[in-house]
Formats: structure tokens, C-alpha cells, sequence
């Protein structure tokens, strides 16, 4: 018994220093963004102390360059408007597609399936060619081919939950003289809850941090997200200033933080739920 | 049921059909179309059959990415899944704070590429100066860059996937193990990862079509330098597209080739460890 | 029950908000579609002013109410980005391309400006780019004069030093001088107080042009000279030995290893010269920003002709041209064609527009409305007239005429592998000669 105490102790010890080199990265960021920028990329391991320190000059440049907080409202904004259409629409799309279950429906659904390992590269042009063609360069256009491109895993999902609901309340529920849309309000979508978790888990994290389809979709002068936003510091500058730089990382990664600490275990259960229908 | 349901075809799949066709639908047949067309936009497209295609072969940047590419996925997919299901083994032990180093683990998954190539870029340059060397000095410290990159990002969420496995054995399966007379090697190899298997092929079909993908990592870390040598196939599909006037003809078809390639592989994938599971 | 009904209405509260922000946005759209309101868009290359350029355009935006958007994307991602972007329906009204071979890709969406006041006040046809009818397809608007920056003041502490390889400055006026003083400089480092002779010749994008591109003009320059061309679908390499000896000389006394180079950005260049840490710094004119204000007084900047061991050099001078031409999209509405075409002619005319150009960017243009009170405060520009005035012969930008980016990058990745060691510079031979014909091929053949 003994033996196993030391053991599983020596495990936490490890754990906990492993742990420690984790968060490091991260940390490292965080001290360099108080740094003055000349000392970054030559003394990216030492405290910024003395004459390296300048306070939250690099927060201020950094935000000033990159209009930051208007990148922030613009990510929140497509993540939380595409992750709430795409959640809506797919299982409503799904429930349909199970309980209709004509060839229509069946084909449509292979269909979406084969979506899903299509990579980006493939219909980066056309995609957003189409979208330009379509108005839809703007953050609520945007919705709509997040929609469409992200519809393929959401469907897959939903189905997979439907297919194991029974039939039989729902047409209790029809008999009684509920509408379809009635019993997938009141009845369907409560049940799916937990995927609905799952679904509006993994889009957000694919939508929050996506970097192409944005750059190529969106009017990128009225509007970037935070990868356009970090990403146009190295580019639209030339010369990299590297305070601003480090200072745009700290602050981009505080918000998923604070989502993630506070949405934790939801966040883990989604993640477990999706990948075992996937 | 069915005729009721019907009448509804508009309100409950309209939307997603007709966004699917935006987004997904005819891109990809524009797509497939356009690979075999020199164009500089869409309505300018002239046939030209399968030049495109021919060309791509003698293109000497594109069959470097791909061997990189499949190297590198190799590389990640055995790393990460081994890894992770190390830790997650070590962390179902019921050993104290295992909530804790769960969320840590998982933590950097929730971060963009784009930002993780930076973060990451810093560090490397940081260490690699002590040696007198730069991240971008050659293509195989982009190699082990990324592959650390993408590691510490993937990880927590393929142990998230192993601990959900893992806890699903029935405890009485191992016990009854023990009381044959197992030795932990024996339970390890003939129960416990037989038993986790459907988690072994989420996560292998993930970490493989995840580094394939690779795009954002690779852009922000080196930016495919130096001369292109640590650039994958997604970046090298970009730049052929938007860095050539003339070359979105080829670039197009260098898509489409990915395309297959990726379809390939997750076909064959899934059917070879659906056959395992099966099998045990 | 209690909770999925809360869950169920705070979706739907989620999606009607969604709906609405649709419609707004309809409506939005429509209402700015609908009211023609002209619009200018500004894909600027130069990112040394972006921000002066962003602070232009918001003073004309006050003064008209004409929209004028800048967005810069630097050297290396410039044409991927006017790709992605002219693609677009609101694609940019004005571009640039960075001389012959760069108008050669966008020559059909270039609006003929020969009716402009742009070309009316344009000094010379020499900054104009013409198509094959006549018509004025782009426009240069800036002229840039780059070297070997140095700074006097730790140059003669240098000639201070025992056994100093020169008594005076102006005694460096050809490449075997220029090593010797390097080379010297770069020993007594230590004694001198600084980190080396050059600076850095960082090989990251935001710095690599300033040797794959502007050192290549030299031996290509001279190439031209002696054939009696100013373009060349072949090019021979005859003075590729001389890109070697100057190559050679920037890294091995450099303040920093050979083998960091390939992450050394400009800003870290740049950085070193202002803080007195190296004597000399090839850059140009439009670098006198990031290297004022800092540990290195005005008066102590002088500039050098770039001196690669030809015969004659004595009466080179510095190297004066332009890569920043201006085009005006054709495929716009005619409205914002106009709107771009006044914005331009604001630009050039008006008090702020003048004063923003050749005060704030620090800018010499070859319009005729710069009248005198419009020189930069640039000792740079200064030093560079003086060559003039001295009868030097300044040097062509010839790299305006080299067959494509692709090329450039060939070019520089070999000069890296170089330099790190782990390339022979056979490469790089393999890459200015063969490439050059590869790449012409490629750009023209079709």
C-alpha cells in the first residue's frame, strides 16, 4: 500500500513540473510583452527588469496599430452569430434529413459527410469569388459560409444523435396535434442538448481562430478578426515590431482563457462527446 | 409522419441547403472544374484540358512539400497519439490534481495557429541562439519546430479522447485479468488498448488530418523559409495561387490533388482500424 | 423542463438577434450601394509609411467626406495580397507596381492616366511607364536614392585608432578601400566600442530586398553597361564575382554570426546603426525614420556609393530611381475612378498633401508642384544631391527589370545558404544566371 502512495506522489510531482513547462510558453509571452521591443528577440528568457521594463508602452502601440478591440468584436461577433445559425439550421437540417429518410435526403447527407474532409485549399478561390459575387464579404455574410462550410461536421453530429432518439414520442407528439415545428422546439432539441454543446464547442474553436477563410472573404478594411489582425502586424509593417507584437499575443489569448476556465467542463464533455460520434 | 413533415421542407432544411450550396456545393464544383482551365478569375477561364495537371510534376517546390508533408504527418500522428495516451494512462491512476493538469494540458488546443506560430517562433529563436542558429536556418529545425508546436497544441485534446476510452473499460474486465494471472504488460497490450481502440482511431484520424491540413501553424512559425524548404502543401497550394500571376490554373489542380490525397487517406484509415476494432 | 425551456429560448433570443443583425446589415448595403457615394482604396506598398498615408487619408476624408482607405501589405506578401484583393468587387482603386516587369502582370487593369493632372505634373516622361499605344499606364511617385549609410562620427574615432587604413572619409571611394576600412573597423571592434562594421544583413523578408534585390542592381547594372541595354531576357553574370566580394565583406564583419541571418529582420538593422553599434548600413533614403531620434546626430549620417570592385568606380554614384509606381484601377466604377483621380491630384497639389509627402514620409517626388519649400529634412537626400553636384554618376535601378519575384527569391535564399555555410555559391550563380532565364521564360513564354 505504501508503495503506492510514493508511487502515485511521485506522479503528481511529475505531473506538476510538466504542468509548469506547459503553461511556460505562454508565460514567456506574457513577460516579453513588457519588454521594450529591442530586447525581445535578444533576451527572450530574462525578466523584464531595469532598463528592459517600459510598462504597457507595447500594450498601447500595439493596440493603436492594430485596432484591437475592434478585431475582438468582430471575432466574437461571427464566432457567437455563425455558432448560433450553424447550431439552429444543422439540427433542424438533420432532424429533417433522418426522419424524412428519402433518397433526396439520403444522398444530401452522404454529401455533407464528404464535405467534411475536403481541405480549404480546395475551394479557397471559388469560395470566396462565390461570396464576394454574393455580397457576403462582411461579418454577417460571413455567417452564411461558415454555415455552408462548416455544415458538413455539424450534420454528421446531429444525425448521429437523432438515429438513436425513438420515433415514438415524436408522433405521440404529432398525434396530439403538435406541428413538426412544435415538437422539434419542445421535444427534438431539448434532447440534443449535449450535442448542441458539442457542435457549438468544436465550431467555435475552428471559427474563433480560423485565419484564411476570413482573410480571403472579408473586406479586410473595415473588417479583421484577431489572426488577420496579428497576422497584418508582420505584414502590412515590414519591419516587425516586436513589443506590439507579443503585447497583441498576451492580449488575444486572454479571452480564450477566461472562455475556457469558465465553460471548463462543458468544454471537456463536449470535446469527449463529439469525438466518440465522430 | 412523412407527409406532414414534408410540407415543412422549406423552414427546416432551406437554410442549410441553400448555405451548403454557397459555401460547400458549387466552390467545389467550380473548383474541380477551374483545375482544369488557365484562368486569372473565374469568368476569364479558357480549357486547356490537363496541362495544369502535367505541369504540377515537373514543379519541384510542390513534390518537396508533399514528401515534408507525409514525413511530417508521420511524424506528429506517432508522437501525439503516443503521448497522449501515455499521459492519459498515468492520469486515470486516480493521482491527486488530475483535474488540474487535464485543463492545463488542454488549455493551449483553444489557441489559434496563427497566434501559437508566434509564441512559438520566440521561444525557439530564443534557445536556438545559444547555438549561434535561427529557426528559419534550415528546414529541419522547421521540421521539429513545428512538430513541437503542434504537439504541445494537440495533445490534451487526443488525452481528453484517450481518458473517455480508457474510463469506458468495465473494471471488472481487468480485474478478472488479474485474477488470471496477467502480468500489467499483458493487461496493457491484450486488454486495455484493444479495448480503447474506437478512441485510437478518432484520435489517429484527427492528428492525421489535422497536421495534413497544417496551415496557419506553418505560416506564422517560418512562413515555409528557407527557400521554401519547410513550406507543407496547403502553404505551397497558397503561394503557387496568389503568389504568380498566370499559376492559379496549377495551383487549382495542385488543390485538387490534395483534395484526393486527404480523401485517400481518411478512407483507408477508417477502414483499416474499423477492420481492428472488429477484430478485437 | 424549467431548463430546456430556458436553453430553447435563449437560442431562439441568440438567433433572432442573429436575423436582425442580417436585415441591418441589408439595409446598411443597400442604402451605401445605393447612393453611388465614390470611394477611394489605397494598396500601398511602402509600409515605412503606412501610418502617415492612414493619417493622410483621414485629413482628405474630413475636408471632402470622400471615404479613402489605405491598406499596406509589404514586399513580400504585396502581390498575394493585390490578388486576393483586386479580385474582389470593392477591389482597390489605386495600386502600385514596382516598375516594367511588375506592370507587365497588371498592365490590363491599369486606367490610362495621360489625361490626368497627375501626368500634367509630372516632370519627365522618364517616371512614367507607358503601354505599347502611348498610353500612360503608371506612374512613379517617389525617387529613392540608397547606399552605404555610415556614420561619421564613429567612422572618425575609427581614423583616430593607431594605423588607421585611411586619414578622411572621402578616401573610400572604391571596394578595396572599403574592405580594408571594414575590415580594420571590424578588428578593433572592441577598441571602437561598437558590435561590428555592418550591420546585420538580416535575410527575413522584412530586409532580404535590401541584398536580393538592391545589392543584385549593381552587377546587373554593370552587366547592362557594358552590352549597351537596359533589359535583358539572359542575363551572364559577368560581374557576379564583385556580388561575391561585397557579400563576403557585409557578413563576415557584421555584428552579428552568418548563421543568424535568417531571421535578422530590418527593424533589428536598423536598430543597430541608431544605436551606434555599427559603422555602415546599406539602406536608403526613406530610412532616415527609423534611424533619427535615436543615439546617431543628424549631421553624423553620411551615405557611401555601394563600391563592388569595377573599374572606374571612383565617379560611381549613388543608386537614384523608383520601384513605386502608381496605377489607377480601370475595372473601378467611373465614380470612384474620379474620386481616385482627385484624391491623387489633392496629393500632389495641396498644402497637407504636399507637406505629408515631403515632410512627413520624407518623400522626393518627380512632380514639378514640389516647388523648393518642399524638401524633405533629410540629410540623406542632402548628401545624395551633393554626389550629384559633384558630377558622380548615380546608378540605375536596374532591378526594375528583373524577370519576377520568384527570381529575387531564388536569389536571396542562395545568398543565405551562403552565408549560413550550408550552401555553396555556386547556387547563387545557378540561381542569378540560370533562374534569370528560367524565370524569364516563365513570365513570358507563357
Amino acid at each position: 500500500m505504501d508503495k503506492k502512495h510514493a508511487k502515485g506522489r511521485f506522479l503528481t510531482l511529475l505531473f506538476s513540473i510538466i504542468s509548469v513547462l506547459y503553461v511556460l510558453p505562454v508565460v514567456i509571452i506574457l513577460l516579453n510583452s513588457f519588454k521594450k521591443k529591442a530586447y525581445i528577440s535578444k533576451t527572450p528568457f530574462q525578466l523584464p527588469t531595469g532598463k528592459m521594463f517600459v510598462g504597457l508602452e507595447n500594450y498601447t502601440s500595439g493596440i493603436e496599430k492594430t485596432q484591437f478591440f475592434s478585431s475582438l468584436f468582430w471575432s466574437v461577433f461571427i464566432t457567437v452569430g455563425a455558432v448560433a445559425v450553424i447550431i439552429l439550421c444543422t439540427s433542424m437540417c438533420a432532424w429533417y434529413i433522418i426522419r424524412s429518410n428519402s433518397v433526396f435526403c439520403r444522398a444530401l447527407y452522404l454529401l455533407f459527410v464528404f464535405s467534411m474532409i475536403v481541405p480549404f485549399q480546395m475551394v479557397m478561390f471559388t469560395l470566396s469569388k462565390t461570396a464576394d459575387l454574393l455580397k457576403l464579404n462582411t461579418p454577417w455574410g460571413i455567417i452564411i459560409i461558415y454555415l455552408g462550410f462548416g455544415a458538413g461536421l455539424a450534420v454528421f453530429m446531429f444525425s448521429g444523435f437523432v438515429k438513436g432518439v425513438p420515433v415514438e414520442i415524436e408522433e405521440a407528439a404529432l398525434i396530439d396535434g403538435c406541428s413538426p415545428i412544435g415538437t422539434f422546439f419542445r421535444i427534438v432539441l431539448p434532447i440534443l442538448k449535449p450535442t448542441c454543446i458539442s457542435v457549438a464547442i468544436l465550431e467555435t474553436m475552428w471559427i474563433f481562430n480560423d485565419y484564411l477563410l476570413p482573410y480571403l472573404v472579408l473586406d479586410i478594411r473595415k473588417y479583421k478578426t484577431i489572426p488577420i489582425a496579428i497576422q497584418y502586424l508582420r505584414g502590412g509593417y515590414g519591419s516587425i515590431d516586436m513589443g506590439a507584437m507579443m503585447a497583441m499575443l498576451v492580449l488575444s489569448i486572454i479571452p480564450i482563457i477566461i472562455f475556457y476556465l469558465s465553460l471548463q467542463k462543458h468544454i471537456i464533455k463536449g470535446v469527449v462527446a463529439g469525438a466518440v460520434k465522430g | 409522419m412523412n407527409r406532414t413533415l414534408r410540407k415543412y421542407f422549406p423552414l427546416f432544411l432551406m437554410p442549410t441547403f441553400i448555405a451548403f450550396l454557397i459555401g460547400f456545393v458549387v466552390p467545389f464544383a467550380l473548383g474541380l472544374y477551374l483545375s482544369f482551365c488557365k484562368f486569372t478569375t473565374v469568368s476569364d477561364a479558357i480549357p486547356i484540358g490537363i496541362r495544369n495537371y502535367t505541369q504540377i510534376f515537373s514543379d519541384a517546390t510542390f513534390i518537396h512539400s508533399l514528401w515534408y508533408t507525409a514525413l511530417f504527418t508521420i511524424a506528429a500522428v506517432v508522437s501525439i497519439n503516443v503521448i497522449a495516451f501515455t499521459i492519459a494512462l498515468l492520469l486515470t491512476r486516480q493521482i491527486r490534481g488530475t483535474n488540474i493538469f487535464r485543463t492545463v494540458f488542454f488549455m493551449p488546443n483553444l489557441i489559434g495557429g496563427i497566434v501559437l506560430g508566434y509564441i512559438w517562433q520566440l521561444i525557439f529563436n530564443g534557445i536556438l541562439l545559444y547555438f549561434d542558429r535561427t529557426l528559419t536556418y534550415s528546414a529541419t529545425y522547421g521540421f521539429f519546430g513545428l512538430l513541437i508546436l503542434l504537439n504541445w497544441q494537440q495533445i490534451g485534446y487526443m488525452m481528453i479522447i484517450y481518458i473517455a476510452g480508457i474510463g469506458n473499460i468495465p473494471p471488472d474486465v481487468i480485474e478478472a485479468a488479474k485474477i488470471d494471472g496477467a502480468t500489467n504488460r499483458q493487461i496493457l497490450f491484450r486488454v486495455t488498448i484493444p479495448m480503447v481502440m474506437p478512441s485510437v482511431t478518432i484520435s489517429v484520424f484527427l492528428t492525421l488530418t489535422n497536421s495534413f491540413k497544417l496551415f496557419d501553424q506553418n505560416l506564422a512559425l517560418t512562413a515555409g523559409e528557407p527557400s521554401s524548404k519547410s513550406e507543407m502543401l496547403a502553404l505551397n497550394i497558397f503561394n503557387t495561387f496568389y503568389g504568380r500571376t498566370g499559376a492559379e490554373g496549377i495551383g487549382q489542380a495542385k488543390a485538387v490533388i490534395f483534395f484526393l490525397i486527404v480523401a485517400v487517406i481518411a478512407l483507408l484509415q477508417l477502414y483499416l482500424t474499423r477492420r481492428k476494432e472488429v477484430q478485437a | 423542463m424549467q431548463k430546456t425551456k430556458r436553453i430553447v429560448a435563449y437560442l431562439l433570443l441568440l438567433c433572432t438577434v442573429s436575423m436582425l443583425c442580417v436585415g441591418c446589415a441589408k439595409t446598411d448595403d443597400s442604402s451605401s450601394s445605393g447612393s453611388t457615394q465614390a470611394r477611394v482604396y489605397y494598396l500601398n506598398f511602402k509600409p515605412e509609411q503606412a501610418e502617415d498615408w492612414e493619417q493622410l487619408a483621414a485629413k482628405y476624408t474630413e475636408q471632402t467626406g470622400v471615404e479613402v482607405s489605405v491598406v499596406t501589405a509589404a514586399s513580400d506578401t504585396y502581390e498575394s495580397t493585390l490578388k486576393s484583393e483586386i479580385a474582389k468587387t470593392d477591389a482597390p482603386t489605386l495600386f502600385q507596381v514596382n516598375g516594367p516587369v511588375g506592370l507587365k502582370s497588371w498592365k490590363d487593369y491599369c486606367y490610362d492616366l495621360s489625361g490626368t493632372s497627375l501626368y500634367a505634373n509630372l516632370k519627365s516622361d522618364d517616371f512614367a511607364l507607358k503601354g505599347e499605344g502611348g498610353e500612360v499606364l503608371s506612374i512613379a511617385y517617389v525617387i529613392e536614392t540608397y547606399g552605404i549609410i555610415y556614420n561619421k562620427e564613429l567612422l572618425s574615432r575609427y581614423i583616430e585608432t593607431d594605423a588607421a587604413v585611411i586619414s578622411s572619409a572621402e578616401e573610400i571611394n572604391n571596394f578595396d578601400t572599403l574592405k580594408a576600412v571594414a575590415e580594420d573597423i571590424q578588428s578593433k571592434k572592441d577598441e571602437l566600442d561598437i558590435e561590428g562594421a555592418f550591420t546585420s544583413a538580416g535575410m527575413d523578408s522584412s530586409s532580404d530586398w535590401r541584398f536580393k534585390t538592391h545589392l543584385a542592381n549593381l552587377p546587373v547594372y554593370y552587366e547592362y553597361q557594358d552590352e549597351g541595354i537596359d533589359s535583358s531576357e539572359a542575363i551572364k553574370g559577368t560581374y557576379l564575382e564583385n556580388y561575391k566580394n561585397i557579400w563576403d565583406l557585409y557578413i563576415n564583419n557584421s555584428t552579428v554570426e552568418p548563421s543568424l541571418l535568417s531571421s535578422k529582420t530590418g527593424e533589428d538593422a536598423a536598430s543597430e546603426f541608431a544605436l551606434g553599434e555599427a559603422v555602415f548600413y546599406q539602406n536608403g533614403t526613406w530610412a532616415y525614420n527609423d534611424i533619427t531620434g535615436y543615439e546617431v546626430d543628424d549631421e553624423d549620417i553620411g551615405i557611401l556609393p555601394i563600391y563592388i570592385g569595377v573599374e572606374g568606380e571612383e565617379e560611381q554614384g549613388l543608386c537614384t530611381g523608383s520601384e513605386n509606381y502608381w496605377c489607377v484601377n480601370k475595372n473601378s466604377s467611373q465614380e470612384d475612378i474620379e474620386a481616385t483621380l482627385q484624391f491623387l491630384d489633392w496629393v500632389i497639389t495641396s498644402e497637407e498633401g504636399k507637406t505629408a509627402l515631403s515632410q512627413d514620409m520624407g518623400f522626393v517626388t518627380p512632380f514639378s508642384t514640389f516647388t523648393d519649400e518642399y524638401v524633405a529634412d533629410n540629410p540623406l537626400l542632402k548628401a545624395a544631391n551633393d554626389y550629384i553636384a559633384q558630377g558622380k554618376k548615380p546608378v540605375a535601378w536596374t532591378f526594375t527589370t528583373m524577370p519576377s519575384e520568384q527570381w529575387k527569391d531564388g536569389v536571396g535564399s542562395a545568398l543565405l545558404e551562403y552565408a549560413q555555410g550550408t550552401g555553396e555559391w555556386s547556387a547563387v550563380e545557378d540561381a542569378f544566371v540560370g533562374g534569370w532565364a528560367r524565370e524569364y521564360q516563365a513570365a513570358n513564354g507563357g
